[in-house]
C-alpha cells in the first residue's frame, strides 16, 4: 500500500476539500496521512519521515499558495526526502492567471504535478498510482 | 486496626505515611535521611521509630509498599526519528513512568550519541522511530548502533511494528536485554504510551532498585511499586478522576517543587476552549508530566542564575523591590546548591526560599502549559495551539518541602496563574489552591493500588 501525506498549507483554514482527498485516496487504496489544515511544510515533512510516504499532497484554496510552496522542493531535499513525489492543487496562486504558466512555475519549483481549481482528484489518484508504479 | 505503612526512598529523606485502614484515617507521617550509601534499611528505621514514638497507639504493622527515586531517580534516553514527533513521544512514555530523560536524540545515532550514551550514568534507553507502516530504516540504523556499543542498559524497543522482529534480531545476536513493545507513535500525532510505561515500571522494580541499593530494603518492607513521580501522577489522576460513585475534582494540576527538579502533572485533555482555535502537533497524554532538571531550590538552584537576570530575581520577591543585589544573589544560590538539606533560619532566608520556589513555578509553568500563535488568515484571525489549555483548570495543588513549609504557600502558587507579560500561554486564569500540607501525595499513589477509595478519601481529606 502506499502512503500519502496530505494537508492544506499556510494560514488556509479549508477543509472540505481536504476531507474529499482523503476520503477519495483512501477509497483507491492509499494509506492516507491527513496532517488537516493550517499546516506549514515542516509538518508535511515531519509526517512523511515518520510515515515513510511516496507522496507528499499539498493543497492551498486561499491564493498564497505560491508564497507557502516556496523551498518546498528544497526543503523536502534537505530533510533526506527528494525521492518523495510532490503534488499540489487548489487555487494555488493570487487572482486569475493562466494555468498553463502556473503550472509550468509550480513545476521549475520541483513540483511533481500541479492541478488546477476544480481538478478531479479522481484524475489525480490516477496519476498518483501511475507516478508511484514506476 | 489494620496499618498500611507507605514508604518513599527519597533521595534526601526516606519518607513514612501510615494509614489505619480500618478507621480509613491516616494515622501519621515521619522522615529520616536517606542512607542509601550504608543500608538505605538504616534510615527506614530511624523514620520507623520516630513513627512509633509519636504515634505508641499504632499497632502491627500489616503490609508495606514503596516507591523510590532515591540515587538519582530513574534515569533514562529516549530515542527517535523526528524530534517534535516519536522521540517526543518517546520521551514523554519515559516520563510518564516517572523517569528523568537525560538525553533525547533523534534521527539517527552517530558515534557522538553513542559516545554520549556511553558516558552517561542512564538506566534504561526508549528506541522508538517510525509510525506503524512508516520509516523502517532508522529505527533498524539505530539498532544496529547501539548493538555495536555493547551497553549495559535495558533497551526498550516501541517503534514502527514494522521493524520489530528486525530490531529484535539485531540485539538476540548481543546480550543485550531487550523489550518490544508497542509503538509510542502508531499513527502520526497520535500517542500511545502505556506499554512502553509499564515495562519501564517493571524493569524499575525487577533491576534497578538493586542496582542502587534500595532492593535491600525490600525483604523487610514489602514490595516495590514505582518511581515516586509516578506515584505522584497517579494520585493525581485518581483525585481528578474520582473513584466509582466518590466524585473527583475535576481537571487539575500538581506542582511538585524540590530541591533538584520541578514536577509539573496536569490531568486533563487540555483541547482547544475556542471555535478558532486549531490544536496541532503530537496528542497531549491526559495524564502529562513534565520535569525540569533546572528548576529548584537547593541542588539545582544555581541553575536559575542562568535563567533570570538580578533584575528579574528581584520581582519574585513577595515585595516586589528588596535590596537583593547580584553579589548576594549569587552567595545565597551558591550555599543552597553546596549544602543541599540547608533549612533558612532568618526571615531573609527564607523570603529568599519563597523567590526561588517563585522562579521555579512560573517557569514550569511555562515549560509545561499550551501556548497558542496567532496567524492571520483571509477569514481573520486564527490561533494555532500546541500543548494543553489550562484556563478552565479548577485546581493547582501543591506539594514538595518548600512549599509545605512555606507561611503563605498559596502566594507561590499563584505564580501558575495568566501573566499579562505571557498572554500567548494557556495557564489556568481562576483556580483554588490546595496544599499538600502532610507531604502524603506520593503515598496516596501508592495505596491506591489496592484501595482507591481510601486514598480519595484521604486526599479530599488532607489536601487543604
Amino acid at each position: 500500500m502506499h502512503t500519502v501525506v496530505i494537508g492544506v498549507i499556510g494560514a488556509d483554514v479549508h477543509a472540505v476539500g481536504n476531507k474529499i482527498i482523503e476520503h477519495v485516496l483512501t477509497e483507491k487504496g492509499f494509506d492516507v496521512v491527513n496532517i488537516g489544515v493550517l499546516s506549514s511544510q515542516e509538518d508535511f515533512i515531519n509526517a512523511a519521515i515518520e510515515t515513510d510516504a511516496e507522496a507528499i499532497l499539498v493543497s492551498s484554496l486561499y491564493g498564497h499558495g505560491e508564497m507557502d510552496c516556496k523551498y518546498f522542493k528544497e526543503n523536502c531535499v534537505e530533510a533526506g526526502l527528494s525521492h518523495v513525489k510532490l503534488y499540489v492543487g487548489g487555487n494555488i496562486v493570487v487572482g486569475k492567471q493562466d494555468f498553463k504558466e502556473v503550472e509550468q512555475r509550480f513545476k521549475k519549483m520541483g513540483f511533481d504535478r500541479v492541478y488546477p481549481p476544480g481538478a478531479d482528484i479522481e484524475q489525480a489518484a490516477e496519476d498518483l498510482k501511475g507516478d508511484l508504479s514506476k | 486496626m489494620s496499618v498500611q505503612l507507605l514508604v518513599d526512598f527519597g533521595s534526601t529523606y526516606t519518607k513514612l505515611t501510615a494509614v489505619d485502614l480500618e478507621a480509613e484515617k491516616l494515622i501519621g507521617t515521619s522522615r529520616a535521611m536517606t542512607t542509601i550509601r550504608t543500608d538505605v534499611n538504616e534510615g527506614f528505621q530511624v523514620a520507623l521509630e520516630k513513627l512509633r514514638k509519636a504515634h505508641p497507639e499504632m499497632g502491627e504493622i500489616d503490609a508495606v509498599s514503596a516507591c523510590s527515586s532515591a540515587a538519582g531517580g530513574l534515569k533514562m534516553a529516549a530515542i527517535g526519528l523526528v524530534e517534535e514527533l516519536t522521540a517526543e513521544a518517546a520521551k514523554r512514555a519515559c516520563l510518564g513512568a516517572g523517569a528523568l530523560v537525560e538525553h533525547v536524540f533523534s534521527h539517527h545515532l552517530g558515534k557522538k550519541e553513542i559516545k554520549t550514551l556511553k558516558q552517561a550514568d542512564i538506566d534504561i534507553i526508549l528506541l522508538a522511530g517510525g509510525t506503524d507502516g512508516g520509516n523502517k530504516e532508522c529505527i533498524l540504523h539505530n539498532a544496529k548502533q547501539l548493538a555495536e556499543a555493547g551497553l549495559d542498559v535495558p533497551i526498550i524497543v516501541a517503534g514502527n511494528k514494522d521493524a520489530a522482529d528486525e530490531v529484535a534480531q539485531i540485539f538476540q545476536k548481543t546480550d543485550i536485554e531487550h523489550y518490544i513493545v508497542d509503538n509510542v507513535m502508531p499513527k502520526l500525532q497520535k500517542l500511545h504510551v502505556e506499554p512502553a510505561k509499564d515495562v519501564i515500571r517493571q524493569i524499575f522494580i525487577t533491576k534497578i532498585i538493586e542496582g542502587k541499593g534500595i532492593k535491600q530494603a525490600e525483604e523487610k518492607i514489602g514490595e516495590f511499586i514505582m518511581p515516586t513521580p509516578e506515584a505522584v501522577l497517579q494520585a493525581a489522576e485518581l483525585l481528578s478522576k474520582g473513584y466509582e460513585e466518590m466524585e473527583g475534582y475535576g481537571d487539575l494540576v500538581v506542582l511538585d517543587i524540590g530541591g533538584a527538579t520541578t514536577d509539573v502533572h496536569t490531568i486533563g485533555e487540555g483541547v482547544p476552549k475556542r471555535a478558532e482555535v486549531i490544536l496541532k502537533g503530537l496528542q497531549e497524554p491526559f495524564a502529562k508530566r513534565t520535569v525540569e532538571g533546572d528548576l529548584g531550590v537547593r541542588h539545582s538552584a544555581n541553575a536559575l542564575l542562568s535563567l533570570v537576570s538580578p533584575y528579574e530575581f528581584r520581582q519574585y520577591y513577595e515585595n516586589g523591590e528588596q535590596e537583593a543585589d547580584e553579589d548576594y544573589i549569587e552567595k545565597s544560590v551558591k550555599k543552597r546548591h553546596e549544602e543541599i538539606g540547608y533549612l533558612p533560619d532568618t526571615d531573609e532566608e527564607r523570603e529568599f526560599d519563597h523567590a526561588l520556589a517563585r522562579i521555579c513555578t512560573d517557569y514550569s509553568m511555562s515549560r509545561h502549559v499550551g501556548q497558542v500563535e496567532v496567524v492571520y488568515t483571509p477569514l481573520g484571525n486564527m490561533y494555532y495551539q500546541t500543548g494543553k489549555d489550562l484556563t478552565d483548570i479548577q485546581y493547582v495543588i501543591g506539594t514538595g518541602g518548600i512549599l509545605i513549609n512555606a507561611e503563605d504557600p498559596k502566594g507561590i502558587l499563584h505564580e501558575v496563574e495568566h501573566k499579562s507579560s505571557k498572554k500567548l500561554e494557556l495557564r489556568p486564569t481562576d483556580c483554588d489552591f490546595l496544599i499538600d500540607e502532610q507531604y502524603i501525595m506520593h503515598a496516596m499513589g501508592l495505596l491506591a493500588q489496592k484501595h482507591p477509595r481510601l486514598a480519595l478519601k484521604l486526599m479530599k481529606r488532607h489536601l487543604v
